[in-house]
């Protein structure tokens, strides 16, 4: 669906942002918000700029740089921590080869810690795009990367 | 009508979903054709069924066996030999149970089992069924406010009844209920709260995915008692599976005739829209939830006033947890008497609880207002995993209060966890056996906050930061001389001055951490 569609589903109102900007983002295949979206939203609701921009970057499941294919966001709260996501972060650090907040090189992954992700009872877990994985350990991590990196 | 010999009740809930759930579902269905069974047994798709981290988990009735771990190559063996032979399947079955009902100690020491009120439907109805809920006596409570009641009678009906909100404040219900009643104000707005963000709290989630037209049906009460004529569920955005099946419910309800224009033939409407959240975790915070509502960043508002007079677009408006609403129902159809057996004198009703961590059967459960920790852990959370000890809990969440061992004969409920200085938050219990090390614990919850302070007040934004840098300087070199005295009073400085809950209530981790786990962080 092209920008102009998606505003279009949408009442002119500030109450739509929220919606507005997660399906602008969900319909770029790099995972983010780009400035044209952002000049877009802007003008539709009759705000600045500078607001769309605002709110866009106080929530983290946005972001305003290309994102890879698949998004991986580690939960590093205290229940997943108590269950060993630190080393679940490492494991994926080294195996990417990319830090918190990257993407490789390849465009395939991009590596996000996130707060909670309410799924503790199979702690620790990741979640990629939509989908959630939990009680991660690093031969398990393998074979998700693997499935992923060859899936869609 | 046709009648089954068994059935099958497989859970569907963003947990088993990861598992596999699917997969093993339409696996079960295919066998059971195959088997020639299908006339004799039924598989039937419901939400979480107590236990989570056991992968796959389904309960057959009418022997009410619990099967967890169960993978799609399971199934032919499962099919075979419980469902065609009626011999167990020993090596999936869940030889611990988990308790689905509220358990009561009485004063001789033996237990009682009492049917639960949240969680009642949660893993025996099929969410995604407005019918499988009316017959559960579903949409009785609002038939019953809304053509038998004045939303007076309705309000003073959830006053006497003692329900207090359950999002972690215990703001009485009624109370702001009859605020709102009485604020000036033409259009008024029920706003149910379920941007479920504290740590290791996922019931809210449990219950949407499990039984969203329970919330439906207690914000329809709610409405109707206020003088509210809209509704909104703020969801979390990483809540998927919830934002589907409540729009879902809204959508039948709706057809039903149970949400929308002239409700029960009264002049009365009433209709619910959903709202997906962005994420993040100031935005549980009621103003902040306002604004975020509204289309703005997530901040705080200042109050007064409180949002029953001035809150969505200035309006008066009524902010409630997802458990608080889903208690209404079953108290408007049974009547406040009823609800006010389960508790104590002083704080009625049930707390749905997440039990996490390093506990036998991580869960979710349902007990009564005044359960001991020890019985929380021990009876409903099948004790300490592999025969370790415990040694504490963060109970409450992140925002929440650690509790060493001393602190197990300690009753649950708002009242007697306040004369501790501790909370009983969102309900989420983090169990820590001996190995853990609680350093590392209190470092992981200064580090979320520091992540999660929104940056609009001074005290919290800085606060954060620092509490941080001297706590992982402490882990890194030792504490010097007035380290930890440091955490505690820029932390009290934080409760203090903070603009909102999420600074104000740091300083209950970490002083409560200190208090009983001082020494182990000063030598780490």
């Amino acid at each position: 669906m092209d920008r102009e569609a998606i505003l279009k589903k949408f009442e002119p109102e500030l109450r739509n942002i929220l919606y507005i900007l997660h399906e602008l983002q969900d319909r770029n295949p790099r995972h983010y918000v780009a400035k044209e979206d952002i000049e877009a939203c802007a003008e539709y609701l009759s705000v600045p700029y500078s607001y769309v921009h605002g709110v866009t970057t106080f929530y983290t499941m946005f972001s305003l740089a290309p994102r890879g294919r698949h998004i991986i966001r580690l939960c590093d709260s205290p229940p997943c921590h108590l269950m060993g996501s630190t080393s679940v972060l490492d494991y994926l650090k080294k195996k990417l080869g990319i830090g918190v907040g990257e993407t490789t090189a390849d465009g395939v992954f991009t590596l996000e810690t996130a707060s909670c992700l309410g799924v503790c009872g199979v702690a620790p877990a990741i979640m990629i795009n939509d989908e959630m994985y939990g009680k991660l350990t690093p031969e398990r991590v393998d074979g998700i990367l693997e499935e992923r990196r060859i899936g869609p | 009508m046709n009648t089954v010999r068994s059935h099958v009740l497989i859970s569907i809930d963003a947990g088993t979903i990861m598992a596999g759930a699917r997969a093993v579902q339409a696996e079960l269905v295919e066998e059971i054709k195959r088997k020639g069974l299908s006339g004799e047994v039924a598989v039937l798709e419901t939400g979480n069924l107590g236990v989570t981290g056991m992968g796959v988990v389904l309960v057959v009735y009418p022997e009410g066996l619990y099967y967890a771990n169960i993978t799609k190559e399971d199934v032919p063996e499962f099919v075979e030999e419980q469902l065609l032979k009626g011999r167990l399947v020993k090596r999936l079955l869940l030889t611990q149970a988990p308790k689905r009902f509220v358990i009561r100690r009485e004063k001789t020491g033996l237990t009682r089992e009492q049917p639960r009120i949240v969680l009642k439907n949660c893993g025996i109805i099929n969410p995604e069924s407005i019918e499988e809920y009316i017959a559960a006596s579903g949409y009785e409570g609002e038939s019953k406010a809304l053509t038998g009641m004045t939303p007076d009678e309705v309000i003073n009906e959830v006053k006497r009844a003692g329900l207090a909100g359950r999002g972690g404040a215990a703001f009485p219900t009624g109370t702001k209920w009859e605020f709102g009643r009485k604020a000036p104000g033409q259009e008024k707005f029920i706003l149910c709260n379920a941007d479920e963000g504290e740590p290791g709290t996922f019931k809210d989630r449990l219950i949407l995915e499990g039984d969203p037209h329970k919330l439906i049906e207690g914000m329809v009460i709610a409405g109707y008692a206020v003088g509210a004529t809209r509704g909104f569920i703020y969801i979390r955005g990483e809540y998927g599976l919830s934002i589907g099946r409540t729009e879902r419910a809204i959508a039948d309800a709706r057809s039903f005739g149970l949400l929308g224009n002239s409700l029960f033939d009264k002049a009365f409407g009433f209709d619910i829209e959903v709202m997906k959240g962005g994420g993040a975790y100031v935005c549980g915070e009621e103003t902040a939830l306002i604004e975020s509502l509204e289309g703005h960043r997530g901040h705080p508002r200042n109050k007064p006033p409180y949002p029953v007079v001035a809150g969505l677009w200035g309006k008066p408006t009524i902010v409630n947890n997802v458990e608080t609403l889903a208690n209404i129902a079953d108290i408007i159809r049974n009547g406040a008497n009823w609800f006010k057996q389960y508790g104590t004198p002083k704080c009625a009703g049930t707390k749905v609880y997440t039990i996490l961590g390093h506990v036998a059967t991580p869960g979710l459960i349902e007990a009564e207002m005044g359960t001991t920790l020890r019985d929380i852990i021990y009876e409903y959370g099948g004790g300490i995993a592999d025969g370790k000890a415990f040694k504490g809990a963060l109970v409450g969440g992140a925002a929440g209060a650690f509790l060493g061992p001393d602190m197990l004969e300690v009753k649950m409920d708002f009242v007697s966890l306040k004369e501790y200085a501790a909370a009983l938050g969102s309900g989420a219990i983090l169990v820590m056996n001996e190995e853990t090390s609680m350093a590392d614990m209190l470092g992981s919850v200064l580090h979320f906050f520091k992540h999660e302070s929104c940056g609009h007040c001074v005290p919290c934004r800085l606060g954060t930061a620092r509490l941080v840098d001297i706590f992982d300087r402490v882990v890194e070199s030792g504490a010097k001389a007035d380290d930890l005295d440091r955490l505690l009073q820029i932390s009290g400085v934080m409760k203090d001055t903070s603009f909102c809950p999420l600074g104000q209530s740091l300083h209950l981790p970490v002083s409560s951490c200190l208090k009983y786990f001082r020494d182990e962080i000063a030598g780490s």
